[in-house]
């Protein structure tokens, strides 16, 4: 009964999201107030109803209600409560369900909570969103329904994928979502304000919440994702420019431009046509990663549904949203009014200079997913562009951003003295200089490439604390007035300053542990020993280890640094019955910042003792790759936490940056 | 439909979990590391997305056997590569090559970079335009008279 109800719900939903677009757009074109009331009234029903049928979804699984067709491919009864919850969005229906709860649910936050609006933009985004969600729903409720029944259910459950059987991926699956379809509502709210021809600063006031809260949702979506590859697939790889990661990646980036520009716009009224394309892109890289993740056209470790025509139907959605997105914005863009004027030396030309690069890395990942396929299609033969490639244009585009990164902030509005900026840096630029020459001096063998990296992480990191202390006048004022100053800072200021330490963070851990990875495997009996840098690992013992659904054989290795014992690992290897599938359970010991990480293989007889094939990293600074972007995220939370962005509050009366021109 | 999706799914978990055996390695050193260092830019062509270096899988064992006899018989990394894509196709590369067929990914991402750089240098050498003057007393009485009227 839950089932049907929820698949009534799901049907509802839709209908109401269709009436949710037609009413506020009658109501907009009439200026009835009770109208565009009323859509927004379908729009919190519409996530009501997605609710509902999410819940009946998720009662299925954890009741293990193997009637319905997707509970029975995708659980099972032995499975851990929390796998079973996971399991609902761990399967391409059930995700599309997850996927449509947030779209309308963020739909409901603007119908009911943006009352800082303007009436007529916001019937423009409520309507906006109820089309984005009708068209989702339509396809949910159409070709890929997971409340379905079957007719004979079977007595058990084809189980969840156990590489799937993680908490990480459990959890990580919301966060991404919730940040893909963030960037739904600054898509609405870039088509409302198209419609309205009006693009301002308050504008984008309204818009960077929204950009913001996507952003670090999608910033903890990738990194707990990335941080589940890293663990769970034994490859001791943590990015793999896989076409999953980079679908993830492209809105990442496109978001990451849109913040960044939207500031201009915001302080300055100026890039406004830009900011709105950055908005419209977010989105539509959101909706290109659906689609490059559910049809099957990209070969990818990550493999989700495989199916072609759904895969039509994602692109369909997507040609219509992005192409009647882009429609107007080049029947719309060129009455916008240009905006602010800046002179060449100006904290304007360092953010477009940042956005121009940012894009450009972006367009590389887009080619490298991309290019593979329209060679095919026109050449018929096959390429590959793998990690090589993207070393080769990626990593110097977003170098090149890095290293102007902690002067932008320094740089005033409209003309800024270069050099006056450049003078309050040189004690940052000494300190990165100097950890690069360490990092190259200490480390065998010499890579100088690693060592810039590390540098240009120091480099953020010292920059981005020079510019507080610039702020807080340490040095000029005294200890007590600097803390006063500090204090007073907004938390949009003190967002930036931890998004971009973590950013350094990150980039010093990635280019270290990438350079200076140590590794090394041995076929090990019991007692054996393996050198892995300046530790000793010695397999002690292997024994068998029983599960809630899997039976699996564990081993205890001991890793000691000059006969200190610093950590005792426990890899193991799981068999699941269910699936007849083995898996290998990576064991992880943190000394400090740096991970050792140790992959039990297979168990050989062939020598006349039991061996094992064992390996092992040292994972050198890996902690830091994790790490920083989480700090990035928590840069976006306390930001987003600043009382000017909250969203609905009255707004302080802000002197608009240029006059509104009437659209033609 | 939805079984041969599970079961590509399975095929492609199989290639997963890296175990380069330690057995096969060169005695030489610096062979050794030439051979694992195109390990990674060696695509396993029945994996989903791996390199050689990171697969289980039966290709990989036999095309990391390959790189490394040929490596040991003295042969330059080109002409490893030059066998490998004969046999293979260009697929196998995952540092793709540049040629024509390739210019355009390889070159979009810095043209687009050397055109928006252009584009801010000729913004930036415009003259700037010349400051609004607040209006004349003749003007401003002008403009009293139009708001009165």
């Amino acid at each position: 009964m839950t089932a049907e109800l929820g698949s009534f719900a799901l049907i509802l939903a839709l209908v109401l999201s269709l009436a949710q677009a037609c009413l506020s757009i009658t109501g907009r074109i009439r200026g009835s107030a009770a109208l565009t009331g009323a859509g927004e009234g379908a729009a919190a029903g519409a996530f009501l109803a997605v609710a509902c049928a999410f819940t009946a979804l998720m009662i299925a699984f954890v009741t293990s209600d193997f009637s319905v067709v997707n509970v029975a491919e995708n659980s099972h009864t032995a499975k851990p409560l929390l796998y079973k919850i996971a399991g609902v969005w761990g399967n391409h229906d059930g995700s599309m369900v997850l996927w449509c709860l947030a779209l309308t649910g963020f739909g409901a936050v603007i119908a009911l909570g943006g009352d800082g609006l303007p009436t007529r933009l916001k019937a423009n985004a409520v309507a906006s969103q109820g089309v984005l969600g009708a068209m989702f729903l339509a396809y949910t409720v159409f070709a890929s329904n997971p409340l379905l029944r079957v007719l004979h259910p079977p007595v058990e459950g084809a189980s969840l994928n156990p590489i799937l059987q993680d908490p990480f991926l459990a959890i990580h699956p919301p966060f991404l979502y919730s940040g893909y379809v963030g960037m739904s509502v600054v898509y609405s709210l870039a088509i409302a304000a198209l419609i309205e021809g009006r693009i301002d600063a308050a504008w984008a006031r309204w818009v960077r919440p929204w950009a913001l809260a996507s952003w670090s949702l999608l910033t903890i979506g990738i990194t707990l994702g990335s941080f589940w590859a890293y663990y769970e697939l034994g490859w001791g790889g943590w990015w793999a420019w896989d076409p999953v990661e980079n679908a993830s990646f492209m809105p990442w980036l496109a978001a990451t431009a849109l913040l960044h520009s939207a500031v201009v716009t915001e302080k300055r009224g100026a890039l406004s046509a830009w900011t709105v394309f950055l908005a419209l892109m977010a989105f539509t890289f959101s909706m290109l990663g659906a689609f490059l993740v559910r049809s099957g056209v990209l070969m990818s470790v990550h493999a989700f549904a495989v199916n072609p025509q759904r895969g039509m139907l994602l692109l369909g959605i997507l040609g219509v949203a992005a192409g009647s997105g882009f429609g107007l914005f080049a029947w719309r863009a060129p009455s916008l009014p240009g905006g602010g004027l800046f002179a060449p030396i100006s904290r304007e030309t360092a953010l477009v200079i940042n956005n121009l690069f940012i894009s450009a890395a972006a367009v590389t990942v887009l080619l490298g997913t991309l290019y593979p396929l329209i060679r095919e299609a026109l050449t018929s033969d096959m390429a590959s562009f793998g990690g090589p490639y993207y070393t080769l244009t990626f990593v110097p585009l977003m170098a090149m951003v890095l290293l102007i990164l902690p002067i932008g902030p320094l740089l005033a509005w409209k003309r800024a003295d270069l050099y006056g900026a450049l003078q309050r840096l040189w004690v940052a630029a000494l300190l990165a200089m100097a950890a690069g020459a360490l990092v190259l001096l200490i480390n065998q063998p010499h890579k100088a490439l690693a060592a810039f990296g590390v540098a240009l992480g120091a480099w953020l990191i010292a920059g981005t604390l020079a510019e507080l202390a610039d702020r807080a006048h340490v040095g000029k004022a005294g200890p007590g007035e600097a803390m006063r100053r500090l204090g007073r800072l907004p938390r949009g200021a003190w967002g930036m300053t931890l998004a971009h330490i973590g950013m350094g963070v990150f980039v010093m851990g990635a280019a270290f542990e990438t350079a200076w990875r140590v590794e090394a495997s041995k076929v090990m009996g019991l007692g054996d020993h393996l050198t892995l840098g300046v530790y000793q690992l010695s397999l002690d013992s292997v024994g068998p280890f029983e599960g809630p659904n899997f039976a699996a054989e564990r081993g205890m290795v001991t890793v000691t640094k000059d006969g200190q014992t610093v950590c005792v690992g426990q890899p193991a290897r799981r068999f699941y019955p269910v699936q007849r599938q083995t898996l290998s359970k990576v064991a992880i010991c943190p000394p400090g910042i740096s991970d050792i990480y140790i992959v039990l293989g297979e168990r050989r007889d062939d020598s006349g003792r039991p061996t094992w094939l064992v390996r092992a990293y040292w994972n050198r600074w890996s902690r830091l790759i994790f790490f920083g972007p989480l700090l990035m995220a928590l840069g976006g939370v306390v930001s987003l936490s600043d009382r000017r962005l909250r969203f609905g509050l009255p707004q302080r009366a802000t002197k608009p940056a240029v006059a509104p021109e009437p659209a033609e | 439909m939805r079984l041969w999706a599970a079961l590509a799914a399975l095929a492609a978990l199989v290639c997963l979990a890296a175990a380069p055996d330690p057995a096969d390695e060169l005695s030489n050193p610096a062979q050794e590391a030439r051979a694992r260092a195109m390990f990674e830019q060696i695509r396993c062509v029945v994996c989903q997305n791996e390199s050689i270096d990171d697969s289980e899988a039966d290709m990989a064992r036999i095309v990391r056997q390959s790189i490394r006899t040929q490596i040991a018989a003295g042969r330059s990394d080109a002409q490893v590569r030059g066998f490998l894509v004969q046999r293979y196709g260009e697929f196998i590369l995952l540092r793709p090559r540049f040629s024509l067929a390739n210019a355009a990914a390889w070159l979009v991402p810095f043209v687009i970079v050397g055109a928006g750089g252009l584009v801010i240098l000729w913004r930036a050498r415009r003259p700037p335009p010349p400051p609004v003057s607040p209006l004349t007393a003749e003007e401003e009485a002008r403009l009293a008279a139009l708001r009165d009227s």
